[in-house]
This record gives C-alpha cells, structure tokens and sequence, in this order.
C-alpha cells in the first residue's frame, strides 16, 4: 500500500467527523485525538519493530516484550488499586504468561526463534493477559465487597482465609474466563479473526493462515485461564493477615 | 469468686479513626449467661469480634480460659468461641448444606440425626433439611444460625441479637434452649439483647456497656438498682 492510498483511507476518519458535526454529538475532538494518536503510535511501532527485526537481536526482542509487559501492568493496575501489592502481582502474572507460553512455542519448534515471530506473538498473549487482568479484577474487588458477611461468617465458624473466599474467587476466575471460550465456540461463523484476515489480505495462503489463528487461539485460552488463576491466587492472601483476620479493601 | 472464661485487661480497639473499644477490663465468669446490654454504638459487636479474634486489640491482653488469645491457633480459637451472628448469614445451598458447613470446612459431613436433631432443639421442623436456606424467614434463618454454631460444640458461646427477629413464642423457646445448653453442657454464653427483661430473666451476669466502655457490671440484677446515673438513664429508656 502507498502512502497516497494510505491516506485515502481517512475518508473513513471524515464520515464519523462529519456525522458528528451534522448531529451535534460532540465526538469530533475525540475522533481526531484518536487518529493522530493511532497514526503516531502505529508508525512508530513499526518503524522500531523494523529496525528490531533487522537487528536481530536478543536484547531489543527483551527490551520490546518488557515494554510491553511495562505498559500492560501500568494499564491494569488501575483496576485492581484496591489490592495491595497489586502492581508487582500483575507483572508477575504477565511475564509467567509470557515465559510459559514462549517456552512452549519455543521449545516445541513450534514457531522459529525470530523476532518476527516472538513479539508479535507476546504483543497479542500480554494484551490478552492485561484483558483478563483487567475483567478478574474488577469481578474480584466487586464480590469481595458485597459478600464480606459470607467471608466473615467462614472465618467465624473456623474456616480458613483460603475457604472464606472460595466462592468469590472460583467466580471471578470462571466470569472472567468465560468470554474468551465464548467468542471461541463462534468465531470463523460471526466473525473472522483480525489477524488472518490481515494475512489472507497480505496475500497468505488461507489455509496456512487458519492454522496460525488456531496456534493464536489456544495459546490465548491458555492465557486466559493461567492469568484470572494466577492473579486470583496471588492476591487473595492479602486480604487477610497472620491472624486469619479479614482486611477490608484499601479505599 | 467465679472462675473467668474471657477476661478483658485494657483492652482499646480503634476502627477506621474510630475509639470504639475504651480501656475495657472486665470479665465474663465461666459455664455462666451474662447478659450484654447497651445503647447501639456501644462497641458490644465488635467486643465479640474481638473474643473470637476477628479482630485483635491495638493495646491491653484478653484471655481466654487463663490464656493470651494470640497464643490460640486462630482456627482453634473460633470452633472453641462460637459466635451466631445477628445477620444470621446463609450461605446459597439448603438448609443442610448451611447445617454442615462447620464441619464441611473440617471436610467431614453431619449426621443426619445429629442434624434433625440440632434442628429440633432450635425450634425447626426435621423435614426443613432440603428446603433452600435463603427462601426461610428471618427467624428461622437465626434459628439456623444458633443451630450452625453448636455444630462446633464451642465451650463459649456469643449470642448477637439472635431473638430480635423472632415472634415471642420463638423467643421463648430459644430462651429455654439456650438455658437447657449452658445446663447440660457447662457452655458459657454471653448475650447481647436490647430486651432489658431478657437481660434480666436470662442471665446470670450483666455487663452494661456504653460509648465503647463498660460502665457497669456484676449480677443481672443491677439493671434493677443501677449506681451509675448513665445506666440508670439507659433502664429508662432515656438513651436509646
């Protein structure tokens, strides 16, 4: 694609622009925030992703995949600030997700050693890890809060902090998670995959192309289930101290 | 003098910037029903929460049975010090399921006489076992919840408002069963009720409790003959 036909691609910018300026919906500003920012953002992705490619070297793929685990833990913590420790939790769920997953991949030949492969692959695992984080946690905080009674009712009785909090914990894990296997059971039949649509239209075999979207997708179920448990077990003793007392949230 | 199942030595209990424990230093004597009473906010629920080390004090010692409570296995501590909470919490599940949980917790499974027969002496009919414990009524949720804290045959026993909901009847019952307990067992019970005159007729002992301190206390009949002008005050119905 040319610049030129790249930019043509900006009529789709102006019709919302348009519309919204017509109905007076007051999305103007946003929309162009948006664009510039995904124009900026994009080119500069890939540009670095170019030169990393190019290098070929083990130092910038860490670098990126840090980056990428930097950003996602900075984006959900916000979600889950009511949990101590919360910051350190989640970048140690993401860098399991993404040791574990790339040990497999790696270690099985699944998928070459490149960084074409390996960051595009982690871009799309820690996105997902930072998904799930995000709905885990705020299921988590949510049935912490509205069924403290229940926890305080275990604990009387001589349950221990892990039973007090089994039954917000096993729902936050299965509400979190049950999206992700969800869109599984439909997708080829409402929709087809972003990322083999984008190799079908760079000109991919279609077959060859199903076959990664297949890798894609049971990597991030995986992803999905390892993140909400991981997390859940991670945080859930922080509720309670040595004296099996049950702490409210922080506020 | 009576042997002291919980003694309390200035103990100060703060809750989110909150005195709600003041200096309390007391005791409630052993295989006996004290009775405690108070206007609401006196800190009684939380002086519970702390006998059965839901909370800890921020300073002074309490002792159970002659022992610092932090010495106690906190598990231990809470099957030995029962507590029937005045939410009478259910957990989603029948009415069995509600029965065991004690025991679930230990991972073993009731008797199913034991818990017809638990169900009984609450005042419950055998054949509630398979209702759905959330679809019962408020008395009989807190009949339940008596019932679920003698599964664990605790040797202290906290009552919070557990007749509060209950028709006269029921109250009297558990009354009855709650004296029939502390009789057969040695079980020692402290109860706190708003009814004045179920302070009186029930326990042995009384602690009058106000604004996080303990004002009063000895036998139940100082709430006939209060010396403090504040519990006076309260048997008046002065102080709510």
């Amino acid at each position: 694609m040319t610049y030129l036909t790249l930019s043509l691609t900006l009529i789709f910018v102006l019709i919302p622009i348009i519309l919204s300026r017509t109905l007076k919906l007051g999305l103007e500003k946003d929309t162009l925030i948006a664009t510039v920012r995904s124009i900026i953002q994009l080119l500069a992705v890939g540009y670095v992703l170019q030169y990393v490619f190019e290098a070929d070297n083990i130092i910038f793929i860490l670098l990126m995949v840090l980056l990428m685990i930097g950003a996602a833990t900075q984006n959900a913590r916000r979600k889950g600030d009511s949990i101590r420790g919360i910051t350190w939790k989640l970048f140690v769920t993401f860098v399991f997700i993404e040791v574990l997953t790339q040990s497999i991949l790696l270690g099985f030949n699944i998928v070459p050693p490149t960084p074409q492969y390996i960051i595009p692959i982690s871009g799309m695992v820690i996105g997902n890890s930072m998904v799930l984080g995000i709905l885990f946690l705020n299921r988590f905080t949510a049935e912490v809060e509205s069924r403290q009674d229940e926890t305080e009712l275990i604990l009387t009785l001589g349950g221990t902090p892990r039973q007090a909090i089994h039954t917000q914990l096993i729902t936050s894990i299965k509400s979190s998670t049950i999206p992700t296997i969800e869109s599984q059971k439909t997708i080829g039949l409402v929709q087809l995959p972003g990322m083999m649509s984008g190799q079908i239209i760079a000109g991919a075999d279609p077959v060859q192309a199903v076959q990664f979207q297949l890798l894609i997708l049971f990597l991030l179920l995986t992803t999905a289930v390892v993140t909400s448990i991981m997390l859940g077990f991670l945080s859930y003793p922080t509720l309670f101290n040595k004296r099996m007392q049950f702490l409210k949230l922080k506020s | 003098m009576n042997q002291a199942a919980i003694i309390f030595q200035d103990v100060n209990y703060s809750a989110e910037g909150l005195h709600i424990i003041k200096n309390i230093t007391g005791f409630f004597p052993e295989g006996k029903i004290t009775t405690l009473v108070g206007p609401s906010g006196a800190g009684k629920s939380t002086l519970f929460k702390l006998c059965n080390g839901l909370h800890s004090p921020d300073s002074g010692e309490i002792l159970i049975k002659g022992k610092p409570i932090d010495t106690y296995n906190p598990i231990e501590l809470r099957r030995r010090v029962g507590i029937a909470l005045q939410s009478a919490t259910m957990i989603k599940g029948s009415v069995l399921e509600n029965l065991e949980l004690p025991l679930t917790l230990q991972e073993k499974t009731i008797d199913k006489e034991y818990a017809e027969e638990l169900l009984h002496d609450v005042g419950l009919a055998g054949d509630f076992l398979k209702r759905n414990a959330m679809d019962l009524s408020g008395g009989q949720k807190q009949k339940l919840s008596i019932a679920r804290t003698l599964v664990n045959k605790p040797d202290i026993l906290l009552l919070d408002e557990i007749t509060s909901s209950l028709d006269r009847v029921s109250q009297h019952d558990i009354e009855e069963l709650i004296e029939k307990i502390n009789k057969k067992y040695g079980t020692t019970m402290i109860w706190i009720t708003h009814n004045l005159e179920q302070a009186l007729r029930i326990g042995h002992f009384t602690w009058v409790m106000m604004n996080g301190e303990l004002i009063e206390s000895g036998e139940s009949s100082i709430l006939e003959n209060p010396q403090d002008e504040r519990v006076k005050q309260f048997v008046k119905g002065e102080i709510e």
